[in-house]
């Protein structure tokens, strides 16, 4: 999945593509009001990752780990209650809703669900060309051509430029959320979940789609989800999230193939596998619920389910440590046969 | 739960207390207007404006003359309406009381019933034709305004059948209970089928609407999963996530009623309650009474609010978090 | 279809059809479909979004609410042709006998009523036990599927759980008659794959020990491949390939199985430059043209042969498919289809 144009990190003769995305210890805390008073959730809870020009981050964890939250953070849809996000060298953090305007064309998102993200009283055409009229991008005539272009490019017969949201299948509505993306010529794209409502074989093509595109245009992708497959497949980096905190961050499939933190382990051991005569990893089931980011244990957050915990687990809290090959580890105990990784296995 | 109730409550003294505020102000601070002259009617004489203004204290700052006000309410409850030369204000209200109670309580009892029924037949049997004749029965029922239906009635039973099959039916007016339960309920039988027949008809559609929204719910279909029979379904699964939403819109109504909306019942069939009294008053603009109608009313509409969050939290778990 | 054993199977369905009547004609939700479930035997049912797997199983029951709906062929359960009972008698057999578990955990309860409320309910409609007893029973139930407290958690709302607990109280209810077969429809599909992997588990577990049956409905082939002896794989309301677990995931023999497979991320740790991609979006159910074999449209190896509709045909004991093309080139093809990676991101879908 790496565009042409950025060798491999782990080919040290290469230089490493710029940086495009950066985010400094983001932190994102929810107010609520329960039965029980006043508490926080605290969804995202100091993440610093860096993204490069052209490659892939996939953001992988479960159900309250912040990955979305994270995601809407990156591209300021949410504002942060801590730290900083940086695009392409400027720190976008803070900046006013007028100031940022004109940089959001750098910045795209895609949504999980493809039907509440389109506006339903809108043709597809005019779906695509709202963010270039919004910009300026042109004369009418010049983004109604690029408007069919772009659906063009995403697989749609020029057909199909006059239907309407519902008289598409959701497979189509993604692809029409990626045209729209793609309208105002963004570096990076955020994609939160694309893929997770679509059937299998839609889901084949979205990515596929997606993979082409990135080539075709230069493309940087921050790709949010929860089965750890597909991230693996598209993502050159994969981003472990647990409870708010990047627990495990490294080039995919040495962390796929040999995780060093228990939760990506035991992330990767639940995925079920077809051929179970191949069976390569140790089944492990963790016990209990996902716990909440309201409140959450002091030390590792993973600690209460981890197999491996020990005392120092519960007490302090570990940083994300660099394990060498551009592997990093929130961990007090990372695992050992990660730290025997070698090259990638493609 | 207890937490629940008592945040309630506190909420509802709040609103009382704003709208006994809001009320006065409305009467008492409307600039351009004398409330001296408002309170002691057409054509008083200079001493009955003088006394009103002691009486009120008009002449101190607004706030003492709230607080006068509602000394004269509650604490003292000697207000008297000037208009009607010196009745006092509260006993009318208290007498009017029982009469709207009866009156609201023995509606609400026979509309909550019809309801349930015609909207449990309606759903039990959707998609056959019984469900939209009682579907328009409703509607009829909604459809006749109360006033003319009230007279129609009493037109029947009063003159026109009185003397043949409606022999039974007294006069119009209201009867005490303490006279008798036989006599409170045959005076006020026409009058409570009247009002429910309306009710009846908004409430079975609600129900029906929700039950058969409810009955396309995944848990009504696990439910039918376990072999369990489908009248317990509708009754035990389906009626009773409906029942929430009426019992938040029965509250209301039941509030609203209470506190004088029964007015039209009221005065077509010769009940002294606080709707007639309202109504009374407005004609006559004696403020006093009005006053205290309106407070009364209040209260009411408060209480049933407060009793309705209580219900719904008690039929609704979820709620009870909040 | 038949058993390897000579025992006679559980679940026999013959011939089902399930329709559904619409304004704009008739709509074959399931055309046809034979299969059988063994006892003490685990059988998935894979298949996308329209292949009928769900209606399927829903019209075992008698579950569809919907008087447009048309149900024929034979259910044999037991000796019982379900589809001729009336509903009473279907009830002697639902939460008894063939017990189900759905998709959706939030929802699945009422939620004005207990845990223990409805796993006594259940009890209660088939067995003469006490409101005492059957509440002990819910305890015991709620314990054996993983849900700690179990004697606290009886009264809780099905709101104050997650959805892995729900989905285990639910599962709790399911079994608590004792039932010979569980039909579960998605049972993970809404949940974490932690979480799943404990309910999968669970669902193992469960099943070693009460040896009842299991028909599990899916569109995850792994999820298939990990819990099941047999599986069906359903496209267009018809079978496109049955048979044991490890033939079929090893050897698959039909086109579209070949294209779910390829359209999955690899598991085992290799990457691929692109996904083996199915074109085309999965069949519309009401699409009238029926009298071909429905995935020909998407299939790189369709002709003329693919009309009328292809048979199941058996050429390796207990594994069968629904395809013309000829057997012995069958995993030559495979390769081809996964190799031939499409230029075109399959534009219509």
């Amino acid at each position: 999945m790496t565009a042409a144009t950025t060798p491999s990190p782990l080919d040290g003769t290469a230089t490493p593509a710029p940086l495009l995305l950066e985010a400094r210890g983001v932190v994102k805390h929810f107010p609520i009001r329960t039965s029980n008073g006043k508490k926080i959730v605290q969804a995202v809870d100091g993440v610093s990752l860096q993204v490069r020009a052209g490659e892939t981050l996939g953001l992988v964890g479960e159900s309250g780990c912040g990955k979305s939250t994270l995601g809407r953070c990156l591209v300021r849809l949410i504002d942060v209650t801590e730290g900083q996000v940086i695009f392409d060298g400027t720190d976008i953090t803070s900046m006013s809703r007028r100031e940022l305007r004109s940089r959001r064309t750098g910045f795209q998102m895609i949504f999980q669900d493809p039907y509440a993200s389109l506006n339903p009283r809108r043709r597809a055409l005019a779906t695509v060309e709202e963010p270039m009229r919004t910009h300026g991008m042109g004369t009418d005539q010049e983004i109604r051509d690029r408007a069919m272009h772009l659906l063009e490019i995403v697989g749609f017969d020029p057909s199909y430029a006059d239907r309407y949201p519902h008289e598409f299948s959701g497979g189509q509505r993604q692809r029409l959320g990626i045209a729209r993306a793609l309208a105002v010529t963004p570096r990076l794209l955020i994609a939160d979940e694309p893929v997770s409502a679509l059937d299998v074989s839609i889901q084949a093509q979205v990515l596929n789609l997606l993979a082409d595109l990135q080539r075709d245009q230069a493309l940087t992708y921050v790709f949010i989800a929860h089965d750890l497959a597909v991230v693996h497949h598209i993502a050159d980096r994969i981003g472990v999230m647990y409870l708010g905190e990047l627990v495990e961050v490294g080039d995919s499939s040495p962390v796929y193939n040999h995780p060093a933190h228990p939760y990506t382990e035991a992330l990767l051991s639940s995925i079920p596998v077809i051929d179970d005569e191949v069976e390569k990893r140790d089944r492990i089931v963790l016990q209990g619920d996902l716990p909440s980011p309201i409140d959450k244990p002091p030390g590792c957050a993973f600690a209460p389910r981890c197999p491996y915990t020990q005392a120092i687990c519960v007490s302090d809290k570990p940083v994300l440590q660099m394990l060498g090959d551009g592997r990093e580890v929130a961990c007090h105990f990372p695992l050992a046969a990660a730290a025997t990784t070698t090259t990638v296995a493609t | 739960m207890w937490r629940f109730a008592g945040k309630r409550a506190l909420a509802a003294l709040l609103v009382l207390f704003a709208i006994s505020v809001l009320v006065f102000l409305i009467f008492f601070a409307t600039p351009g207007v004398d409330p001296a002259a408002r309170i002691a009617g057409r054509n008083a004489s200079q001493e009955t404006l003088a006394q009103v203004r002691q009486s009120f204290g008009l002449d101190q700052p607004i706030w003492v003359q709230y607080g006068v006000m509602m000394r004269h309410l509650f604490i003292d409850r000697d207000l008297t309406s000037f208009v009607n030369r010196g009745a006092e204000v509260i006993p009318q209200v208290q007498q009017a009381i029982p009469v709207t109670l009866s009156l609201v309580i023995g509606a609400a009892v026979i509309w909550v019933i019809l309801a349930l029924v015609m909207g449990v037949l309606a759903t039990a049997y959707r998609g056959t034709a019984i469900d939209p004749i009682i579907v328009v029965l409703g509607v009829i029922g909604v459809s006749l305004p109360v006033y003319w239906l009230g007279e129609v009635v009493n037109l029947v039973t009063q003159s026109r059948l009185h003397d043949s099959i409606f022999a039974w039916v007294p006069s119009l007016g209201y009867v005490s209970l303490s006279e008798g339960f036989g006599p409170w309920a045959l005076h006020l039988l026409f009058p409570w089928l009247t009002l429910a027949v309306l009710y009846a008809g908004i409430y079975a559609r609600v129900l029906r609407s929700e039950m058969v929204g409810a009955m396309n719910e995944d848990y009504i279909r696990m439910a039918r999963a376990k072999g369990i029979g489908e009248w317990r379904v509708l009754l035990r699964h389906a009626l009773r996530t409906s029942l929430i939403v009426v019992v938040s819109l029965f509250g209301l109504d039941f509030g609203a009623l209470i506190g004088g909306a029964a007015l039209l019942t009221e005065v077509v069939f010769g009940l002294q309650g606080i709707g007639k009294l309202t109504y009374d008053s407005l004609q006559n603009f004696d403020l006093p009474v009005i006053l205290a109608c309106v407070l009364y009313a209040a209260f009411f509409v408060v209480l049933a609010n407060f009793i309705v969050d209580l219900l719904y939290a008690w039929l609704d778990p979820r709620v009870r978090h909040v | 279809m038949s058993e390897s054993t000579a025992a006679e199977p559980l679940l026999d369905v013959r011939d089902l059809r399930v329709a559904f009547r619409t304004r704009s004609g008739t709509v074959d939700a399931v055309d046809g479909i034979s299969f059988t479930v063994g006892r003490g035997e685990v059988l998935g049912i894979v298949g996308e979004s329209g292949s009928g797997k769900s209606v399927s199983m829903l019209s075992v029951l008698g579950l569809i609410d919907n008087p447009n709906c048309v149900v024929e062929g034979e259910v044999i359960f037991q000796g019982e042709d379900l589809l001729k009972l009336d509903d009473k008698e279907l009830r002697r057999i639902r939460g008894k006998e063939i017990a189900m578990v759905f998709q959706d955990p939030m929802t699945a309860l009422t939620p004005v009523y207990t845990a223990g409320w409805h796993i006594s309910e259940q009890i209660r409609a088939h067995e003469k036990v006490s409101k005492k007893a059957a509440h002990a029973r819910a305890i015991q139930l709620l314990d054996a599927v993983g849900i700690p407290n179990a004697t606290d958690r009886v009264n809780s709302y099905p709101h104050e759980f997650s959805g892995g607990m729900r989905q285990r109280v639910v599962i709790a209810m399911a079994l608590s008659c004792n039932p010979s077969l569980l039909i579960a429809d998605e049972p993970t599909t809404a949940l974490d794959v932690t979480i799943q992997a404990q309910i999968l588990e669970l669902l193992r577990d469960l099943q070693s020990e009460f040896g009842s049956s299991i028909v599990l409905i899916t569109h995850d082939m792994g999820v298939v491949s990990q819990m099941s002896d047999r599986v069906l794989v359903m496209y267009g309301g018809r079978l496109a390939e049955a048979g044991p677990r490890r033939a079929l995931m090893r050897d698959p023999l039909h086109p579209y199985t070949w294209g779910l497979m390829g359209s999955i991320p690899p598991t085992d740790g290799t990457r691929v430059e692109r996904l083996a991609a199915i074109p085309g979006a999965p069949i519309n159910p009401s699409d009238p043209d029926r009298d071909r074999c429905l995935f020909s449209s998407r299939c790189s190896f369709a002709s003329d042969a693919c009309r009328p509709q292809p048979g199941l045909v058996e050429h390796v004991h207990g594994h069968v498919d629904a395809c013309v093309l000829p057997y012995d080139q069958r995993p030559a093809l495979r390769l081809e289809a996964l190799t031939t990676v499409t230029t075109e991101s399959g534009a219509s879908a």
